[in-house]
């Protein structure tokens, strides 16, 4: 029964397989891609049953013992990871059907789009699952190669350019995790997490602190943490709005996965921790004044999801129970609430073909369904009661205030700060683009000067701004798009999961607290390890 | 465990070159820095492997055997970054197709901040009429000094949101 945990890893390489031997048919393709992912998410439902149940499941892949060969292991914090990832990534592969009409048109690469998806999905799994940093290494790199190919899907110019920042800083990221994987096999002669947080707390604290730096870097590029943020908001935005949606609800969720398991598995007498929290609290504060600097909706959501990187980091630099709870709630909450808005951004391009704030206007009452759409997780994001938005930063804050330490105190200050600031930029996504009128009504026959009215300070000649933008809204008033269902539907789902999340907050609370006491017990997972499976 | 000085040295050079190269603006280069650091990485894990000894077949000879466990890491690590840095020749090919050159491009949106914040200038989303009324101690400034500076056309091209031909001061 315990090699179901190997399934989430093998079903979507499988199905990849597949639709690349039915790269021609499209139809095919997508049955393939939707069959597998539904299995995958069924599986990650029995996983989370049974890892919260009988404890956590392990497989030792082609039965070589825990220590030598490679093992993957299930417990209550990977299952939940997997299922809420393995549920989004559906939404999204469901979303990418609708929009498919219209982004991956006849010449687009229709066919590498799919296999690349389900790829990456199976990074993730792997990421999740892996029991060793060896193989958590390869589910980054399975999950990142294949995230180059989506961010730069069809080759056009602006991708090109953000996804070069995005390879570049990614494969540096991996040859630092392919040093510090070095440095860890000199120093303790295995890879396998239960082994090492054996033997790591053997060695000096010298060098179990230069091996836990090492680790926290490669994971806080990936994770985005300040200061080592700045390729994420430059890089997301590009992308088609399917891409961008996984790709911010999942690859950085990847990076804190694997912090929290680092930091509780290998180093759990933290001396880092102050460190941690004042990365936190920066990587708040600095992601979120950006938000508020931005005025395009993609760039905003992705300093928003910087920012919110930095709620899971508090958590985790907390080390009590309460915060890794916390963090782990936020996580599930993040994952759904970031991907579901940039869904809605994809569904505001499509419908004005821009998102840009100086030129959207009116959609409140030109698309009621969209703006209600948007107005749901965004409020969840901002942390308005009673989402689940807001039950995760009060966990999280309970359990800063508990700690009792001035730092945290600061950092529960910077958290409130950012919850408000997010909750200012994205009424400025509100006001803006869904209930100030539309440009073109709004300037119908206003002929003041280029200097007096505020969207001209658009930093281009005045004039010909003016008539661009006036055009672009009439062909949109012509058409009056409607917005297909095959992409409101996969939101309106994702839409309903972040609902959902809030509706079941008691009992997913409970849930994370007994996998943050798993995680800060460590017993059942070095046991299931390295005793049991086989 | 002594490591190999030669090796060390080894790795702290071509790492070294790798990073000089890395910091480089044109993705050939990067590319090329990144294929040497990968290198070096590759060299660091025969450091740790330990001694070389005989083949790692269990009953071949009494003599101590290598470790074989970081060769078998340093494999997936070599066919990881052969796979990547094809991509990303692919890619710096493609670059050169659409834009003649392969260099690593800012952000035009960051760009533009930049620039604003260099003349004082405020953003599009930053409420005039608001900055214009007194504040509480009724200001008595002189109105010049919050007057917005007109962007002179010449330091924003016209096509910046277009293509990014643009060379960058």
């Amino acid at each position: 029964m315990n090699q179901i945990v190997l399934l989430p890893v093998i079903l979507p390489l499988l199905g990849a397989g597949l639709c690349l031997a039915f790269g021609r048919s499209a139809r095919a393709q997508r049955i393939i891609s939707v069959a597998i992912l539904a299995l995958v998410v069924t599986v990650s439902a029995v996983l989370l049953y049974r890892a919260d149940h009988y404890g956590p499941q392990t497989v030792n892949v082609g039965g070589w013992p825990a220590d030598i060969g490679i093992s993957l292991v299930a417990d209550r914090l990977s299952a939940l990871m997997l299922l809420v990832s393995t549920i989004v990534t559906l939404c999204v592969l469901l979303y990418s059907f609708g929009q498919g009409i219209v982004e991956f048109g006849r010449d687009a690469p229709l066919s590498v789009f799919h296999p690349t998806f389900l790829v990456l999905s199976a990074g993730v799994s792997n990421a999740f699952l892996s029991a060793d940093l060896f193989n958590l290494f390869v589910g980054f790199e399975i999950l990142l190669v294949s995230s180059y190919v989506l961010i730069t899907l069809g080759g056009t110019g602006a991708r090109v350019r953000s996804g070069t920042i995005y390879i570049v800083v990614s494969m540096i990221s991996s040859v630092v995790f392919l040093v510090a994987i070095a440095c860890v096999y000199a120093a303790t002669g295995t890879v396998n997490f239960a082994a090492l947080s054996g033997r790591i707390a053997d060695l000096p604290p010298q060098v179990s602190n230069l091996l836990q730096l090492l680790l926290l870097t490669t994971f806080c590029i990936k994770a985005a943490v300040f200061p080592l943020s700045a390729w994420l908001p430059d890089s997301y935005p590009t992308a088609p709005a399917p891409v961008t949606a996984v790709f911010a609800g999942l690859l950085t969720k990847v990076g804190i996965y694997a912090i929290i398991r680092t930091q509780t598995l290998l180093f759990p007498d933290n001396d880092l921790r102050t460190l941690l929290l004042w990365a936190a609290a920066f990587t708040m504060v600095v992601g979120i004044l950006g938000a508020v600097a931005q005025s395009d909706i993609k760039r905003i959501l992705s300093f928003t999801l910087v920012s919110h990187i930095g709620y899971m980091l508090f958590g985790v630099a907390l080390g009590s129970t309460a915060g890794l709870s916390g963090a782990i709630f936020y996580i599930a909450h993040h994952i759904t609430v970031q991907t579901t808005l940039f869904l809605v951004a994809g569904l505001v391009e499509y419908r004005s073909s821009t998102t840009n704030l100086d030129k959207l206007g009116g959609l409140a009452r030109a698309a009621p369904m969209l703006s209600v759409m948007f107005f749901i997780p965004a409020m969840n994001l901002a942390g308005i009661p009673p989402f689940s938005g807001f039950l995760g930063k009060l966990a999280l804050v309970q359990a800063g205030v508990d700690d009792h330490r001035w730092l945290s105190y600061v950092t529960v200050a910077a958290a409130i700060v950012t919850s408000l600031l997010t909750l200012y930029a994205i009424a400025k996504v509100w006001n803006r683009a869904f209930w100030q009128p539309a440009e073109a009504e709004h300037e119908a026959g206003d002929d003041l000067g280029a200097d007096s009215h505020g969207g001209s300070m658009h930093g281009r000649s005045g004039v010909s701004t003016k008539t661009e933008r006036t055009s672009t809204w009439k062909v949109d008033d012509e058409q009056q798009q409607r917005l297909p269902l095959g992409m409101v539907v996969p939101t309106l789902m994702l839409v309903g999961c972040s609902i959902a999340l809030t509706v079941v907050a008691g009992p997913l609370l409970d849930f994370t607290t007994r996998a943050a006491d798993e995680l800060q017990g460590r017993s059942s997972y070095i046991v299931a390890v390295l005793g049991g499976g086989g | 465990m002594t490591p190999n000085l030669p090796l060390v040295i080894l790795v702290g050079v071509m790492v070294a070159a790798g990073v000089t190269l890395v910091l480089e603006r044109s993705l050939t280069r990067i590319l090329i820095g990144f294929v040497l650091i990968g290198n070096g990485v590759s060299v660091l894990f025969l450091v740790v492997s330990g001694p070389a000894g005989t083949a790692p077949i269990v009953g071949l000879s009494d003599e101590p055997m290598s470790d074989p466990l970081p060769q078998a890491m340093v494999l997936t690590a070599i066919v990881i970054t052969l796979g990547v840095t094809a991509f990303g020749l692919a890619l710096a090919y493609r670059a050169w197709q659409l834009t003649g050159h392969d260099d690593v491009q800012d952000d035009v949106e960051d760009d533009l901040i930049r620039r604003r914040a260099e003349q004082d200038e405020t953003s599009v989303t930053f409420d005039e009429a608001d900055a214009a009324l007194p504040d509480e101690e009724g200001s008595d400034a002189p109105i010049e000094h919050r007057e917005v500076h007109e962007v002179p056309a010449t330091t924003v091209p016209e096509a910046l949101d277009a293509d990014h031909e643009d060379e960058l001061p």
